[in-house]
């Protein structure tokens, strides 16, 4: 049925673009120019921050950048390939550091992206009929989300607190735990980090899934109602394949958000990142910020730029080829 | 979808759960904002016993509160005001001009989103400083240089969301727009921007939010003088008291508008989200 869609669209469009070359597109001479004037403050500002420092940040890597190179960088000498070796030798500790903090952040990201779908999708089809109420527990399920990252995780990060917080009066009241667990500490950090991250994104899941709901037509379930399917059935059968192009991209970006996620270690442990808890990020972040080795550093963003494309390349290549299939 | 009973079920336990998964938090962070500074040093209750307003005050002591109220605002309205605008720029050339490179634009701004800011922070910091060697012009430690930055995080999502509301806004009203004399500019201006207001009224509130919430750049490009709410809140935590009242005090005061703005633009983001995804 998808395929059939697919299909359908690029003819359907084809000829409704062809009329609109006709619209402001007949005086020639400025307008030829016009769409790169408007495109330019776009370009400028996305080459000066993003663009021209990530080929900045390539070179970086390159070249032996510490303290006494940052005001003058370009007599830092040449580093070859040093930096990526010192960063992937796995014997010595900043390359043992740096596999660690992969390893954390693999398991952080899966766990998190999983959990944040499965309770985005049990929400978001909770909600599908009407009921009274709905609008209402909808638009609270968003606070969480609308709030400024570092308020949400502030508040976690005082619930956490072993003496003084909420989650460990909780677990002892309910006779789950003596009531002095280290939550911000030793190898409790993961759990802390998994919690909090979810907390937050799983609203953006929600969201995302709830706006797909709403595309699917009502009289498919009518129709499987009739030829007896129950609800369970219906959403393996309907809701699961209507929702695949949304998937598809909302996995994705859960997962590269998580895998990059700083704001959650960054305001919950400060800087003092316990090894459970060190995710990438803020390894690559502490690695060159508190040591000043920015050449180190730089090699560490290129190996996990490396890394997110060939995940992102894998994926879609992956998922193209099946849908292609089915 | 059927409501049997055991749909309903479903749904209560579902609700439940998750309502109390959202509700928990808020519900500490307000009434631990409304208690005095020993109910939080000691064991946590879920009643405050001693109501007081005192965090609320005692907030904008402790800490220069106040002047990171007004570097945030500052940057992040600037921040907004210029992302917008060169948002809705670009996505009017993307939605009704054809031209050489604009499939090459739109992946290029769009990938620029999915790839983690540290890659940018560590070379942006330095372009930053030399800039400053160069030319004299201070960007670290400077709130234009957070404008800078943070008007380009929102961009992307920006230009994607608003040139699909343009998209959706029939050709035939440029067109008349033209014919009545209008140069293509006058019809963004007179015909497309009104009728795009919901989105860019989203797009608006979602930048702002971006820039309200940003903690990796603020923690390196700013000092005490342009320091932002979001890394200004960690200052609460001195070496001899963690005030965690007036933490979750501050925190809700620069929560209030934020969320507030959010959810009553979420229909357009809703319907934003939408458009995207089926794309």
């Amino acid at each position: 049925m998808s395929v059939a869609t697919q299909e359908a669209t690029p003819a359907a469009a084809k000829p409704a673009k062809k009329k609109t070359k006709r619209g402001p597109e007949h005086r020639p001479g400025l307008n030829r120019w016009l769409p790169y004037l408007l495109l330019a403050p776009a370009v400028l500002a996305e080459l000066l921050i993003h663009i021209i420092p990530m080929v900045v940040g390539i070179w970086m890597s390159f070249i032996k950048l510490t303290k006494f190179f940052i005001a003058n960088w370009s007599a830092a000498p040449s580093a070859g390939l040093n930096n990526y070796k010192v960063a992937l030798d796995f014997n010595n500790a900043v390359g043992e550091g740096l596999l660690k903090s992969f390893g954390v952040t693999v398991a952080f990201s899966l766990i998190t992206v999983a959990l944040s779908w499965v309770l985005g999708m049990a929400a978001a089809v909770a909600l599908q009929p009407p009921f009274r109420g709905r609008g209402i527990i909808r638009t609270f399920f968003l606070v969480p989300y609308a709030l400024p990252a570092y308020a949400g995780i502030l508040t976690w990060n005082f619930m956490l607190q072993r003496d003084t917080g909420a989650v460990n009066h909780v677990l002892n009241q309910l006779h789950l735990s003596d009531g002095r667990t280290f939550w911000l500490i030793g190898s409790n950090a993961l759990v802390s980090l998994i919690v909090v991250a979810t907390w937050k994104l799983w609203t953006f899941a929600f969201l995302t899934l709830m706006a797909g709901l709403q595309s699917i037509p009502g009289d498919l379930y009518e129709a499987a109602s009739v030829d007896g399917a129950g609800n369970l059935r219906q959403w393996r059968n309907i809701t699961l394949p209507s929702l695949r192009p949304v998937n598809l991209v909302l996995v994705l970006v859960l997962f590269l958000w998580t895998f990059s996620d700083f704001n959650t270690p960054y305001v919950l442990f400060g800087t003092a990142q316990p090894p459970a808890g060190d995710l990438i990020t803020f390894h690559i972040y502490n690695a060159s910020f508190l040591t000043w080795n920015f050449g180190t550093g730089a090699a560490m963003s290129v190996l996990l730029l490396i890394f997110l494309m060939i995940v992102t390349g894998a994926y879609l290549l992956v998922t193209g080829r099946r849908s292609r299939r089915a | 979808m059927r409501e049997t009973q055991g749909f309903k079920i479903y749904r209560g336990v579902v609700l439940t759960v998750l309502g109390l998964f959202v509700l928990v938090p808020l519900y500490v962070m307000i009434t631990s904002s409304l208690k005095p500074l020993k109910d939080v040093q000691g064991a946590f209750s879920w009643w405050p016993s001693n109501l007081t307003l005192a965090p609320f005050v005692d907030m904008w002591k402790t800490v220069p509160l106040a002047r990171y109220f007004v570097n945030s605002t500052i940057v992040s309205v600037s921040a907004t005001v210029f992302s917008v605008a060169i948002a809705i720029l670009a996505a009017f050339a993307v939605s009704r001009f054809r031209f050489r490179g604009r499939t090459a634009f739109t992946t290029t701004v769009l990938s620029t989103q999915m790839f983690p800011g540290v890659l940018f922070l560590l070379p942006l910091f330095l372009i930053f400083v030399n800039i400053n060697n160069s030319f004299g012009l201070q960007l670290v430690g400077t709130r234009l240089g957070l404008i800078i930055t943070y008007l380009t995080f929102s961009l992307p999502f920006s230009i994607w969301m608003l040139a699909g509301y343009f998209d959706s806004i029939p050709r035939e009203l440029d067109e008349a727009a033209l014919v009545d004399g209008c140069g293509p500019m006058g019809a963004l201006w007179r015909v497309v921007l009104p009728a795009a207001r919901p989105g860019v009224i989203a797009v608006a509130i979602y930048s702002f939010m971006t820039a309200w919430g940003e903690v990796l750049f603020a923690s390196v490009m700013t000092t005490e003088a342009n320091r932002t709410l979001s890394v200004g809140l960690r200052q609460y935590s001195t070496q001899t008291n963690i005030y965690w009242n007036q933490i979750m005090a501050a925190a809700l005061v620069v929560s209030v508008p934020v969320v507030i703005g959010f959810l009553l633009a979420q229909r357009h983001f809703v319907a934003g989200v939408t458009a995207g995804a089926v794309k």
